[in-house]
């Protein structure tokens, strides 16, 4: 009780601050990012892409947000109608609320008030991300379901599997992170990634290698150097949780009109559209929180409580891009190849991962042991990637891959 | 301690009250401002331009849910890990071994599921 008591008063206006502050970024953000999402795109095709309001169509976003303040909303007939209406929030709040946890900064000083630049520095903080971006399934499996209409149903009951079998190697690829930073805190995840490449113990008694991490003391010592199979892992499965492209099949235009939100329109949609967009900075943010050092960066000594702001956006800025340019890349998978994927590919290779990255560290294992394990699940995890999916092979005949060869 | 470990959870919640806040305001001022002009075409479900046939929730196919089922075994695994990825550095090798056996008895489940061809989608 006290605890709250004194939660009431300075702490309370210190997290409702962070709330609004989270938010208002978070909007400027998403608008900023549709706008960089279609320029970046219409570069990509040799188009200007949106350029009528504000200078380069910055305010296209806003200018299509208030149009669709304006577009009348209709339910339809058979939809269930609570359903119906929590699905958009359902959509569009877990996404936000899984910023809570991604730290911005360092600590701020206003005088004897120390701010965290975070807004919630739980202890779980990898759990929570994870459970919202479980939250984020109902909004699209409720809002295919709510719409009593067909292409709505098929979209969402695809998704809905798409989605939990990416979270599962989502959730495993995390785990070798909490075993090298031995926290689920992200903060703590993001000090441990401090400093550089010199202090680290991942390659301690592997001979060339330990000689060769010494060389580049410059190098950073981020999570992504000893585990960038977790962040491959990771990062597709993010990207499928997200629904983007090439994973973005629950709303496949070609045979699902528009998916699981083919009947909503006006504001219900830009909900949709919007928490997409969250979820794609989250996703952003989080893999730069836990594999690129989060705000880590050199810090000058002008402006110093501003660096790790700016190193953060930039990092994050990177993977958005990297989002846009799979979209524009890549074509969507075929439903049979995504389940292969997600099942046979990235869980296996999750959990591979898991005992690679606990054999190596724990104390008191042989050296050589340790090398002999991690030699061999390495090349197993490598021969699995590379091996792709057999059936594959037999799908394309030999007469067509003649006829393409000579094309 | 105590406090900040509560105040952090608060601070969760503060968050989830201002986001449905918001979220729930916008919604509000979107029915202030858009029109409502009903008329029968447009409470029918989208079908492409053709009249809906039959109703909106047709059956689904049976293998969504075998996929369903395998996602709690794997999620509820990963929530095994979690604790021991936070502390194996203390309990050591025995623990371990133990967590390997773990893991092993689940990818064999996942092995037979493959083998059973229910991971197969056509």
């Amino acid at each position: 009780m006290s605890a709250i008591l004194d939660f009431i008063g300075v702490g309370f206006i210190v997290a409702l601050v962070k709330a609004l502050v989270v938010f208002a970024a978070l909007l400027l953000t998403t608008i900023l990012v549709v706008w960089f999402e279609r320029k970046v795109i219409a570069d990509m095709q040799s188009r200007v892409g949106p350029s009528r309001w504000g200078p380069f169509g910055l305010l296209q976003t806003l200018a299509d947000g208030i149009k669709l303040f304006f577009k009348e909303d209709f339910r339809p007939q058979g939809a269930d109608k609570w359903a119906y209406a929590l699905a958009p929030v359902l959509a569009m709040v877990p996404a936000i609320l899984g910023f809570a946890v991604v730290p911005v900064g360092g600590v701020l000083g206003f005088g004897d008030t120390k701010v965290g630049l975070v807004g919630s520095d739980l202890n779980v903080g990898i759990l929570y991300f994870l459970a919202m971006g479980s939250l984020n399934v109902y909004g699209i499996v409720l809002a295919g379901w709510a719409s009593g209409s067909k292409y709505p149903l098929l979209g969402g009951i695809r998704s809905t599997a798409q989605l939990i079998s990416y979270e599962t190697s989502l959730g495993l690829s995390l785990v070798p992170i909490a075993l090298v930073a031995g926290s689920l805190s992200t903060v703590q995840i993001v000090q441990a990634q401090a400093g550089t490449v010199g202090n680290v113990t991942f390659f301690d008694g592997i001979p060339i290698l330990e000689q060769v991490s010494s060389l580049f003391k410059f190098i950073p010592n981020w999570f992504i150097w000893s585990q960038w199979p977790a962040f491959a892992i990771f990062f597709i499965s993010g990207i499928a949780e997200t629904n983007r492209a090439p994973f973005d099949l629950p709303e496949a235009e070609s045979e699902l009109v528009a998916g699981y939100h083919t009947e909503y329109s006006g504001i219900r949609f830009a909900l949709f559209f919007l928490g997409e967009y969250v979820h794609v900075v989250l996703i952003s943010a989080m893999a730069v929180t836990l594999f690129f050092g989060g705000w880590d960066g050199p810090i000058f000594p002008f402006l110093s409580w501003l660096w790790p702001l700016i190193w953060f956006t930039l990092k994050t800025i990177a993977f958005v891009y990297l989002f846009v340019w799979l979209r524009a890349t890549m074509p969507r998978l075929r439903y049979d190849r995504l389940m292969w994927l997600g099942w046979k590919r990235l869980i296996p290779a999750a959990l591979l991962w898991i005992m690679v990255t606990a054999v190596v560290n724990t104390a008191g294992i042989d050296r050589g042991v340790r090398l002999a394990v991690f030699g061999a699940l390495f090349l197993l995890v490598l021969g699995f990637v590379i091996r792709g999916d057999p059936r594959q092979k037999t799908a394309v005949s030999p007469q067509r891959r003649v006829s393409s060869g000579t094309a | 301690m105590a406090r900040s470990y509560f105040s952090q959870y608060l601070t969760i919640g503060l968050f989830l009250v201002v986001s449905v806040g918001l979220v729930m305001g916008t919604l509000q001022l979107a029915r202030l401002l858009r029109p409502n002009v009903p008329s029968y075409e447009k409470y029918t479900t989208y079908e492409s331009g053709i009249d809906p046939i039959g109703q909106g929730w047709a059956q689904t196919n049976v293998r969504y849910y075998i996929f369903a089922l395998l996602f709690v075994v794997f999620d509820v695994e990963a929530v095994f890990l979690f604790p021991w990825a936070i502390v194996f550095e203390r309990l050591g090798t025995q623990a371990l071994i133990e967590m390997v056996i773990f893991i092993a008895i689940l990818a064999l489940a996942l092995l037979y599921a493959v083998k059973k061809k229910v991971l197969d989608w056509l």
